[in-house]
């Protein structure tokens, strides 16, 4: 007898939203055999909107691009820009990109470690990991005066200088987080009920890393060593001591055991930078005037992999275009390569693996598609699994 | 061998111009029908990492770029081809590269290229009733 085939879609809408998007899954009883994306929802058309702006005016434009991951797109922009220039920032300048970046490294890891944890009913790794993560937003509104868009880049350079009074509070705040950082590390890492729930879910080979050009933790917990701040280096990060970090399993558990760890190399990167900055002064914009006619492309290593843009020049003060690529949009098409085969309550932790955004896996429901009627809700489905994580927890202690 | 040189060998008289920049960015035209061969060269034989599609409306004509990062040379390797403007239509990839399946969708709609061969050429980023043979990304020519 043929199995039933029924239909999960996941989203497009969440109050959290940051990047709707939906999915419809096909399932055969537990088990996922299809996985279609669809998106738009939140299509705001910055890449149209950009061609009507200055050079100037499209930092702010794309700072505005995804919330979490803030400056990530300015310096990706300006990195297009001075590509385009044909210049390099003021070395300063260098230093204090590096410091916005990795800051902004750690609160969007630390953000997806306490949601991953609430998706498994972990809600104290949920608790601590939120609570951790507040330093560092304060640590933004020292420097740069916002929590969140930060306004710090601007194509030859940056818009604020770093002070030494500031420096020494950032390290203070620092040298706190590390502590706490390597505890919840620990936490995770050696939990073994974590690892039991975690490991060989939702894996992702090498060659479906290069199908679908996936990037950043998803790609490096496959053991794909990639990373641009490595490989084509910027700002300040082949001025500083750190290494990338990989994994080889390509599951769950290893896209966290990845980004728990890039969080200890964010904070070496940060404290070098402040050290290479403090006490000294320097120019920190290379004050660009114009924009000559050509093409520029400029990528960055975001929290969830690499953001690339592309920016064309006809002598205006305006783009005539500018494409932008953000991580996801490469991450998200492996779900047809880590969700098939897996089952309905192994999925909602497979799609936060990537960091999606949560708007996504906040609204899963199951539809009997030949009634209509809803079957299982997405409370349903943290439900079962929770109930799977309680239930390895039995086991693992008996 | 640099990557300039290992494109010149590998894909010989297809390469109608090479740009270069600065040392780290590589543009190469070639024509729509050479696309599938120079690809395959860049993403197999060069290991370069598929990035994405962007196209440009020229105003006389569609020009699509295929960015590839060879990222072991942190090198950019972007395959340039022009399109008529009037039926801009290219052979699709994606039954070689999984993930242009997407952007090719997205292309479709926003510039109105028709890629040959797409398993499933719908609606990407815009809605499903958005009105046929509107594309966004197009430029005005007619003053409007």
């Amino acid at each position: 007898m043929a199995r039933r085939r029924v239909v999960i879609p996941i989203g497009p809408f969440h109050p959290l939203i940051e990047e709707p998007e939906y999915f419809a899954l096909s399932c055969e009883g537990e088990t996922v055999v299809d996985v279609e994306w669809q998106a738009g929802y939140m299509h705001r058309g910055i890449e149209k909107i950009s061609e009507s702006l200055h050079w100037d005016q499209v930092t702010f434009a794309v700072e505005r691009i995804c919330g979490i991951c803030s400056t990530s797109h300015p310096i990706a922009y300006c990195n297009a820009v001075e590509d385009l220039l044909g210049i390099e920032p003021p070395v300063r300048a260098r230093y204090i990109r590096s410091v916005v970046a990795e800051l902004e490294r750690l609160h969007s890891h630390l953000l997806w470690v306490g949601l991953a944890g609430h998706f498994l009913g972990y809600n104290t790794v949920f608790m601590w990991a939120w609570k951790y993560r507040e330093p560092i937003l304060d640590a933004f509104e020292l420097i740069t005066g916002n929590r969140q868009h930060y306004a710090m880049m601007k194509v030859g350079g940056v818009r604020r200088d770093i002070e030494d009074d500031d420096n020494l509070r950032l390290k203070k705040i620092l040298a706190d987080a590390r502590g706490k950082i390597e505890m919840l590390t620990a936490a995770v890492l050696d939990d073994p009920v974590l690892a039991a729930r975690l490991k060989g879910v939702g894996v992702l080979t090498p060659q479906d890393i290069k199908n679908y050009g996936a990037v950043g933790p998803t790609a490096r917990a496959s053991g794909v060593d990639i990373d641009v701040r490595r490989d084509s280096p910027y700002a300040a990060y082949h001025l500083v001591e750190w290494k990338v970090i990989t994994g080889s399993a390509g599951d769950v558990f290893d896209k966290a055991v990845v980004r728990l760890l890039e969080c200890k190399e964010s904070i070496r990167i940060i404290e070098q930078c402040l050290d290479a900055i403090r006490g000294t002064k320097g120019e920190i914009d290379a004050k660009v005037r114009e924009i000559p006619p050509g093409e520029g492309i400029g990528h960055h290593e975001a929290p969830r992999g690499e953001v690339f843009h592309y920016v064309r020049s006809n002598g205006t003060n305006r783009p005539v275009r500018h494409k932008v690529r953000a991580p996801s949009y490469v991450n998200i098409p492996t779900f047809r390569a880590s969700c098939i085969g897996q089952t309905v309550s192994d999925v909602a932790i497979i799609l936060a693996a990537v960091d999606p955004c949560y708007c996504c896996t906040e609204r899963v429901q199951v539809y009997n598609r030949k009634t209509g009627r809803k079957e299982l809700g997405f409370d349903d489905l943290l439900r079962l699994s929770r109930e799977k994580t309680g239930l390895i927890a039995r086991e693992v202690r008996r | 061998m640099t990557v300039v040189e290992r494109l010149r060998e590998g894909l010989g008289n297809r390469v109608i111009r090479i740009e270069t920049p600065n040392p780290k960015r590589v543009y190469l035209t070639i024509l729509p029908e050479d696309l599938g061969e120079a690809a395959r060269f860049v993403w197999q034989t060069l290991d370069g990492r598929y990035v994405t599609v962007s196209g440009i409306d020229t105003s006389s004509r569609i020009e699509l770029l295929y960015h590839f990062s060879v990222d072991r040379e942190d090198t950019f390797v972007s395959l340039r081809v022009f399109l008529d403007r009037d039926r801009p239509e290219i052979a699709s990839l994606s039954s070689l590269i999984p993930a242009m399946e997407w952007i090719e969708r997205e292309i479709w709609e926003l510039l109105g290229v028709t890629f040959r061969g797409h398993p499933n050429l719908k609606h990407l980023l815009l809605a499903d009733d958005w009105p046929e043979g509107n594309y966004p990304l197009r430029k005005k020519t007619d003053g409007a």
